[in-house]
């Protein structure tokens, strides 16, 4: 029986390009060799600190993403078509989002329900009529992207909020460079490595008009127990720009400020990595210790940049994501390059007795979920949890989406007995200011587990560096 | 920098300052209890010990008998104890952790392994473990700790707020470590200058690292008065009440020129060390040593407490 999944090194008739220099090496490695390169990287990775706390788990907080020394590669021409239709995409987004504050004109043209955004949860009301400066909302729009054969890919979702993982495309590549210098010699990988710095100048250019000097920009994080700590400290590190948590700022007259060891500092542009809800405990929830007392206020009147803008998440929500090739057609004018995968709202009637009715095809999500918890992956569900899902299903259709099950591609990982194909998927990151950028690459995530599609890191899933060759 | 970010690396370098002093009264006690013919005085010198920590309740609600396995394992892996070396050097890294962006990469490099070979020791048998071993080990993770710091960090306020907090905690470990010999563990002034009195002295200084220093500064001869005069005075011993408050003032000096202000904090050290460096070895022990040593305690806290007050609250304008 042939493949019924796309193999990126092997598919359709033999070894593929962008793959060719990898097989010699592969092949021609010793599994004693391997071993010792691969507790090498699991001690780099744990020198370097980086590591990841699994919600509601317990266990070691110290815990590895396990990390694949597997690189996944594209051509030059994959990427070039990529990257188009990830721009096209993160720059509808942006074009969606700062209408629906505004005048919502693809609303007034019926092309997407008032009641889907709107209602919509994510919709921040207390930014309506709000632009902010240069009218961008999603200053870095994760868009997660899976293949299903050699010219065909598909968006997954998008991540406007603050997608995170940077961190692991860039230490993945510092980690390979140092452990296969001469992989980095036969091919030419087009390098990652300036990413931070076209962050910092994207952040910069957004800088609110009241400020008259080089901009103050500083990340906002929860805290150290955040579980994407290590990622917050990292882009401040590479960025040189100051790791804030809530109680390091505050709000005195138009400005905010932060709390330094000469006294208090006028902030200007703010990377949060909190959500919304925590920002301003005056604005949003009334509890929350991690925000800024009276920080909308500020914004609001245009004294500090807030990244991503409040608000922003209505465009990454898993019941707007249908109508992201309508946005791109309506306000680009343009033909989506990068499709969607077909999606059936359990809201809508007829949908939600399709999906009842193929339960066992579909992979079902939460509308908010995120993280690939409280999903259904049909094909590999036994009749028990079917059934259970049905039921929840039937308590609160709305909630729900459907999507068929995807043949995953599938690319080289090693596994215990050797090489072993594993699905993959690819999160790039694209910066949105004054201009759009995308670094060559992205965080490729495998399930390690044969046969799983679910590539999550907080299911078991890992991390490999991905590659673009370089043009020649 | 941020207040926070100050407070952190002041803290860090407390607390690998205080996990050395741990380990070293760890020496101190495991040195003593190898004399012989102390008789009843055993029992006393691990007391002694865990009472210069203020952790002597703690650790009889906890363990009861004084048995030397059990003190070892408070004072050295007992995460209970706030100041038992893992317990410190757990706190060092969680503060490190959080600051990560303010220490080079070696700094952080040298504190996450430690902790990593930490966590290797506590998987070991106890057993298998003596405190020699444990003691060594501690000694020389917080020299490879300070050595990454002195060669590799800017000198930037960063630099000079983790020197504060190796100082101003320096100054109150011998503080505390020579009251422990002083007041609390001779059994009675009758064995002043007695054999037991003199092996106490030089343990004292070997597990200061200072027995040969001593011997070069004064001659060889051991006397309490020279000793006490060296471990408060003597500005050529690194870790004399002195030294360290010459460096909190040198330290504080650099963040008043990199700040271009002169601080309450400033006041403060100043005065300290205008004490100290007037201070002669008769008045002190007119004074009284423990009553001096006590003092000195105090003072040092409010001095910790003036650089929190003026720099790490973000407050003072």
């Amino acid at each position: 029986m042939a493949d019924p999944f796309f193999n990126e090194m092997y598919g359709e008739g033999g070894l593929r390009p962008p793959y060719q220099r990898l097989e010699g090496w592969y092949q021609n490695m010793p599994s004693e060799f391997r071993a010792l390169k691969q507790a090498e990287a699991e001690d780099l990775f744990r020198r370097y600190g980086i590591t990841f706390a699994v919600y509601g788990e317990g266990g070691d907080p110290d815990r590895l993403i396990p990390f694949d020394m597997f690189p996944r590669v594209f051509s030059a021409e994959e990427w070039r078509r990529l990257e188009r239709g990830i721009k096209q995409r993160a720059r509808a987004l942006n074009a969606f989002l700062s209408d629906v504050y505004d005048r919502g004109e693809i609303i007034r043209a019926g092309r997407i329900p008032a009641d889907l955004v709107y209602r919509n949860e994510a919709y921040e009301i207390a930014v309506a009529g709000f632009r902010p400066p240069l009218g961008v909302f999603s200053h870095i729009v994760g868009i997660d992207l899976v293949r299903t054969g050699a010219d065909q890919f598909y968006v997954l979702e998008d991540n406007c909020r603050t997608p995170s993982g940077v961190s692991y495309m860039l230490e993945n590549r510092e980690v390979m460079m140092r452990m296969f210098p001469h992989l980095f010699q036969e091919n030419r990988v087009a390098p990652v490595d300036n990413y931070a710095r076209l962050l910092k100048r994207t952040l910069a250019s957004v800088a609110p008009a009241k400020c008259d000097r080089d901009p103050n920009i500083v990340i906002l994080t929860p805290g150290h127990f955040n579980s994407a700590y290590y990622e917050h400290s990292f882009l401040a590190d590479l960025m040189g720009v100051e790791l804030v948590e809530g109680q390091d700022l505050f709000v005195e007259g138009d400005f905010c400020w932060m709390r330094t060891t000469e006294g208090p500092r006028k902030v200007d542009v703010i990377y949060r990595r909190i959500d919304d809800a925590f920002l301003d405990p005056l604005c949003f929830r009334p509890d929350s210790t991690l925000g800024v007392p009276g920080l909308m206020n500020v914004y609001r009147s245009g004294g500090v940049t807030i990244c991503s803008a409040p608000g922003a998440g209505v465009a990454d929500d898993k019941a707007i994501y249908t109508y992201v090739p309508e946005m791109v057609r309506f306000y680009l004018g343009e033909a989506p390059i990068l499709e969607n995968v077909p999606t059936w709202h359990c809201a809508k009637a007829d949908d939600y007795k399709y999906v009842q009715e193929h339960l066992a095809e579909l992979v079902v999500k939460e509308v908010h979920g995120s993280g690939g918890y409280g999903m259904l992956v049909g094909p590999k569900a036994d009749k028990a949890t079917i059934e259970a899902f049905a039921a929840k299903l039937a308590e609160n259709p709305s909630n729900y989406i459907a999507q068929p099950t995807l043949a995953l591609s599938t690319c080289p990982t090693f596994v215990e007995e050797g090489i072993a194909p594993r699905h993959v998927d690819l999160r790039p990151y694209c910066l949105v200011g004054r201009d759009i950028e995308l670094v060559p690459g992205g965080l490729t995530r495998v399930a390690l587990t044969e046969g799983s599609l679910v590539v999550n890191s907080s299911q078991g899933g890992g991390v490999k560096d991905t590659w673009v060759i370089a043009e020649e | 920098m941020l207040s926070r970010t100050a407070a952190n690396l002041f803290w860090m370098a407390r607390y690998l300052e205080r996990s050395e002093t741990t380990a070293r009264l760890l020496d101190l006690g495991f040195r003593n209890a190898l004399l012989p013919n102390t008789g009843g005085g055993f029992r006393n010198e691990w007391s002694a010990i865990l009472q210069s920590k203020g952790t002597f309740q703690q650790f009889t609600d906890k363990y009861g008998e004084l048995k030397q396995r059990n003190v070892e394992s408070f004072l050295f892996f007992d995460l209970e104890n706030p100041s038992s070396v893992a317990a410190c050097i757990r706190a060092a890294r969680e503060n490190a952790r959080i600051v990560r962006t303010a220490l080079t990469s070696q700094v952080w490099d040298a504190i996450n392994v430690s902790f990593q070979e930490l966590k290797a020791l506590q998987r070991r048998e106890r057993s298998s473990l003596e405190v020699p071993e444990l003691t060594d080990w501690s000694l020389r993770t917080a020299a490879l700790i300070r050595g990454a710091i002195e060669t590799t960090q800017l000198r930037n306020d960063g630099y000079r707020f983790m020197n504060l907090g190796y100082a101003v905690e320096r100054s109150d470990n011998t503080a505390r470590l020579l009251d422990v010999k002083y007041y609390v563990l001779l059994p009675s002034v009758a064995y002043v200058g007695s054999g037991l009195d003199n092996y106490q002295w030089t343990t004292l200084l070997r597990a200061l690292s200072a027995h040969r220093a001593y011997n070069w500064a004064y001659g060889g001869e051991l006397s309490a008065k020279q000793i006490a005069h060296f471990l408060i005075l003597n500005p050529k011993f690194p870790r004399s009440l002195l030294s360290c408050c010459i460096e909190v003032n040198a330290h504080l000096d650099h963040l008043a020129r990199i700040y271009d202000r002169s601080t309450p904090a400033q006041e403060t050290a100043r005065k300290l060390l205008g004490e100290l460096a007037e201070a002669k070895m008769d008045d002190i022990f007119d004074e009284g040593l423990h009553e001096f040593l006590s003092r000195m305690i105090f003072d040092n806290a409010a001095l910790g407490q003036a650089i929190h007050d003026q720099y790490l609250t973000g407050e003072a304008r």
